[in-house]
């Protein structure tokens, strides 16, 4: 039952500015919430040169500050992702020309490993800040970047493009220009999905934030202050109990990032849909509560909106000259063919053509000229083991998992209290147990081919369960009292019923998982525990080495054989098998 | 030079839509048409008519292909001002409360905020929903939300009201109270509104609330006839004037053109390609022998009036008319003159047990429809009695839209099962002869 009555008259401004019990709550919060930021950002733009040393203190009294540096390196990035998208995203739902290029861009950049995002780019945000620190802050904050924006924009975009007609008729008929329209109708329609994809990228993001604090340039260390390095040195100094601390410390970062805004945004975002989706009015969290009754934070909402006002009037007004300017006309019929003529679009998709040529020519030359055939080969070869590895690991999650998801799926209390639980364990980074695994594999003398492997999918096993327990939960009632009323075999219960059922939202959770495995597989194929190193044969472990070493070409030469991997496998078997999933398994006819 | 006075000019008006590699097709053919103020005019025709493309072009947010629009004497060249919307899915914002939704209109306007708090609320008092300012759209009823969609739409003091089949989405009692609302609003003059055109697939509903109908053909779009309803408001269904006219629209609508477009609809047997052109129905096999059925009632006899058909089955125009189609298609029966009557092989099928049906249909689906025939021969001739939709897709899409000719192809799948003249396998996209294997 949505908790608000109706019959509630509007309530003025005014009203709303009273201070009440949540201001107690919400004012500390929010001084405390400006010095953090202000001590952080004093942090990243501390003086450093190339060469000088970071130390990390392992002294637990340091472990909030880190984390507050991790925090923010994160939601630094999370804000650029969001203008990112704004912008590709419009940029390529309303321009054809523009959408030609971006999305293959886009598909391209979404298969490539964050780290070696960071690899490749490390030397050039130093570049840019000389003699501080900011550089490979920058650095980070890019990669973390990467592993965000894509989804992200990627989500925005479909949402443009499937704006409901009639309301964009709607919008139309009553005169609401292109800038209106983009943000009081098209936006608004694709905040549900868009929110819930941010929210996604930045429980996997941790797991990135995490392996990208620590790394090397050209030979030279680097060690930014962070939950990440200190796990990093923990491992250099073969410190267990140092490990022990950074879980914790981040187990209570992950609590506060779902409470403060994993669960506020997700449940402010169901004002957006449509329509009530039974069941999933659950109990409103707390601190949305807070936010919208503090007369304080009613305050800033003010301010807010005004500004916004003031937004429209500047820069919309200005965007509107613009498009009368270059001689696009607000108002005209939706239906106005808009297209070049057709010389100008052969021309374009020509001089595209050939760009592609002309880049794949150069980069070819450029590893070809450091190394031999054999070792292009030998890649190959890597790329192979490790999609191998991940296959395997998908299949053994999925035995395990499925039945459990199943189970918990089909019992509606069960699924609102373990939901929550499953989606912090998606979001926690699950490299932190990495040390505790290396321990034990020295100890035990294991072998590491095999036992190296399951750090892969130990993060992101919970997407297969989380999926399957949405899927399970949303199987019709009726469909369940037909099986049982016909006294099915638990067999043909399987068989008939339940894995049709979920196939679509398991193949939604094992491409996810898949995703993450083959990012995982860098930072798990190789791994150190003080001067001990173990390594699985694999793509990963070339990649990292690679890097390690400043190899730039075996870098580019690394990540291109996993992204051709990533995207053939993509294309030739997870869409296909989602495809012929949702095709036959819908349950409406279109 | 146009008219003084005349709310909307419409002028030779053509509208064609391209087709994939195949030229265009003509939605609309040769269309004139005015608006004067004061009047209530609806446009009533069966789906695919193209009358929902007439009023997106004259609200401006479709453009003609050829012709001319004009809105109190000025060319329309996109969305126009001064006219309302209303639709039929409702088209509310979600994320916008009732307040919000209504001032949308107002705030593209560049109406002061004070004014338009005012004056928004006072459309949704006069709507009737007042109290219900601060509700979100998903918390209303499908009634309350249309009434939304008015508020929006008379908040704005539009002179000319553009409905789009606006209670085609609610239910029977509270479409009737809607219309009711509406129409006393707009006689007793409490909204400036001077006219009202509204699109309809409603014969009954277009005579309550219209002062004159015009009724559409379809393919392509063409006014086939202007009916005036002279009644005094407020009209009684049941009383002798309206059954007259509803009789009257119910004539023209079934009497067949002469020429092109009949023959096609029936199909001369025996034409070169008629396969691949001739358009089925979509009339499912179920409600086909469920109309013929109740034709057989001793009610009829056989031989039924359509108004009331229409009514005591509770069929909406577009329903009724194409089950017609199909029967006649089929050779069932014969529709003329606002009735239809069963032939004797109608009544022997009705009579029928269900193999023997089958039989029957099977035969009139074999003589008068080609594609079936086609279909048949060439299950028969292949070696393996197989062959893929695809190959008969291609061969329709020669002759009409990718999109008709899958509807098509489902259309004859449903009937081609029925009569067990082949059978479909949905998951490779083949038919075949023989029986279905199990799995």
């Amino acid at each position: 039952m949505p908790s608000r009555l109706w019959g509630q008259p509007v309530r003025r401004w005014r009203d709303r500015l009273q201070p009440n019990f949540w201001d107690l709550v919400a004012f500390p919060m929010l001084f405390g919430l400006l010095t953090l930021i202000v001590v952080g950002a004093g942090g990243m733009t501390k003086p450093f040169d190339l060469g000088a040393p970071l130390t990390i203190s392992l002294d637990g009294a340091n472990l909030p500050y880190y984390a507050l540096r991790t925090v923010l390196r994160m939601f630094i990035a999370l804000g650029v992702s969001f203008l990112f998208t704004l912008i590709y995203a419009a940029a390529a739902a309303k321009s054809r020309m523009a959408e030609k290029i971006l999305i293959p861009i886009l598909d391209i950049l979404q298969s490539i490993p964050i780290l070696s995002f960071l690899t490749i780019t490390v030397t050039g945000w130093i570049a840019l800040f000389p003699g501080s620190l900011l550089g490979p802050e920058c650095a980070a904050i890019f990669a973390i970047f990467t592993s965000q924006a894509w989804n992200m924009t990627f989500s925005l975009y479909q949402s443009l493009r499937t704006v409901p007609l009639d309301l964009q008729e709607a919008a139309r008929m009553y005169h609401v220009g292109p800038w209106g329209r983009f943000w009081r109708l098209e936006l608004p329609h694709a905040m549900p999905n868009l929110i819930w994809n941010m929210m996604m990228s930045v429980s996997g993001g941790w797991f990135f934030v995490v392996a990208s604090e620590a790394f090397s340039v050209s030979g030279q260390n680097i060690e930014l202050p962070g939950i990440g390095s200190y796990i990093a040195t923990a491992i250099d100094q073969r410190n267990l109990p140092a490990v022990g601390y950074a879980v914790v410390t981040m187990f209570i970062v992950i609590l506060g990032y779902d409470q403060l805004l994993f669960r506020p945004l997700l449940s402010w975002s169901n004002k957006f849909k449509p329509e009530l989706e039974p069941g999933l009015e659950a109990d409103r969290p707390w601190f949305l509560t807070m936010l919208q009754k503090a007369g304080l934070v009613q305050g800033f909402r003010l301010l807010f909106a005004e500004s916004g006002r003031l937004w429209n009037r500047t820069v919309g007004i200005a965007f509107h000259r613009l498009l009368k300017a270059i001689g696009a006309r607000d108002g005209v019929p939706m239906d106005r063919a808009r297209s070049m003529p057709r010389w100008v679009e052969r021309a374009y998709d020509l001089l595209l053509a050939a760009i592609a040529v002309y880049v794949t020519y150069r980069l070819g030359s450029v590893v070809e000229s450091q190394l031999v055939l054999p070792e292009v080969g030998r890649v190959f070869l890597l790329g192979l083991a490790t999609a191998v590895r991940v296959m395997v690991l998908i299949a053994i999650a999925t035995c395990v998992w499925v039945p459990i998801g199943v189970w918990i799926g089909l019992r509606p209390g069960l699924t609102r209290r373990a939901q929550p639980i499953v989606q912090f364990m998606a979001a926690f980074p699950a490299n932190l147990f990495f040390p505790v695994a290396v321990v034990l594999i020295l100890k035990f003398r294991a072998n590491t081919e095999v036992w190296l492997s399951p750090l892969m999918i130990l993060g992101t096993q919970w997407y297969i369960l989380f999926n399957v327990i949405a899927g399970a939960s949303s199987l019709p009632r009726d469909f369940q009292y037909v099986a049982r009323n016909l006294g099915v075999s638990r067999w043909v219960w399987w068989r008939r019923l339940i894995i049709p059922a979920i196939f679509p939202a398991y193949i939604t959770g094992a491409l996810t998982a898949a995703g993450g495995s083959w990012n995982a597989a860098i930072v798990s194929e190789w791994v150190q525990w003080g001067p001990t190193t173990l390594t699985a044969t694999g793509i990963g472990a070339y990649i990292k080495m690679a890097s390690n070493d400043g190899d730039n070409a075996r870098l580019i030469l690394g990540t291109g054989v996993l992204c051709i991997y990533v995207i053939l496998l993509n294309r030739l078997f997870w869409r296909r098998l989602y495809d012929h999933a949702a095709e036959r398994m819908r349950l409406d006819d279109v | 030079m146009s008219e003084a006075g005349t709310l909307v000019e419409v002028d030779h008006l053509f509208k064609t839509y391209p087709v994939a590699d195949r030229g265009d097709r003509l939605v609309l053919d040769d269309l004139n048409f005015r608006l004067q103020p004061g009047e209530i005019v609806a446009v009533l025709g069966k789906s695919g008519s193209g009358k929902s493309t007439f009023l997106r072009i004259i609200a401006g947010l479709s453009e003609p292909s050829q012709g001319e629009v004009r809105y109190r004497g000025r060319p329309v060249d996109g969305p126009v001002r001064g006219a309302g919307m209303v639709f039929q899915s409702f088209a509310l914002f979600p994320w916008l409360t009732v307040l919000g939704n209504v001032e949308l209109g107002l705030e593209a306007l560049n109406v002061p905020r004070d004014e338009r708090r005012k004056r928004a609320e006072a459309a949704i008092d006069l709507i009737g929903l007042d109290g219900f300012e601060s509700a979100y759209p998903k918390e209303l009823s499908g009634g309350m939300r249309q009434r939304v969609g008015f508020a929006r739409a008379l908040v704005i003091n539009p002179d000319v009201l553009l409905l789009d089949e606006p209670f085609s989405a609610l239910d029977v009692l509270t479409a009737e109270t809607l219309r009711g609302d509406l129409v006393d609003l707009w006689r007793d003059r409490k909204i400036p509104t001077q006219s009202i055109l509204m699109v309809s697939h409603n014969i009954e509903e277009s005579v309550e609330m219209a002062d004159r109908i015009l009724i559409f053909s379809s393919d392509p779009g063409r006014i086939r006839a202007e009916i005036p309803v002279p009644l005094p408001r407020p009209r009684d269904w049941n009383s002798p004037g309206f059954r007259h006219i509803v009789d009257q629209v119910y004539t023209i609508l079934t009497t067949v053109p002469g020429g092109a477009a009949g023959k096609r609809a029936r199909g001369e047997p025996g034409a070169e390609g008629q396969e691949f052109t001739m358009r089925i129905p979509n009339a499912p096999t179920q409600q086909l022998s469920a109309l013929i059925d109740t034709l057989m009632e001793s009610r009829y006899r056989g031989r039924a009036d359509l108004p009331d058909l229409a009514e005591y089955q509770n069929l909406a125009v577009d329903d009724l008319f194409v089950l017609l189609d199909g029967m006649q298609l089929l050779g069932f029966a014969h529709v003329g003159g606002g009735d239809v009557e069963l032939t004797p092989a109608g009544k022997a099928f009705s009579n029928a047990e269900m193999d023997e049906r089958k039989r029957i249909f099977a035969n009139h689906l074999l003589s008068n429809v080609p594609l079936a025939a086609h279909i048949q021969k060439v299950l028969q001739e292949r070696p393996n009695h197989r062959a893929p939709a695809s190959r008969f897709l291609t061969e329709l899409e020669d002759h009409m839209s990718e999109e008709e000719a899958n509807d098509t192809l489902e259309r004859i799948i449903n009937w081609g099962r029925y009569a067990e003249l082949f059978a479909y396998d949905y998951d490779t996209e083949t038919f075949r002869l023989e029986e279905p294997e199990s799995e």
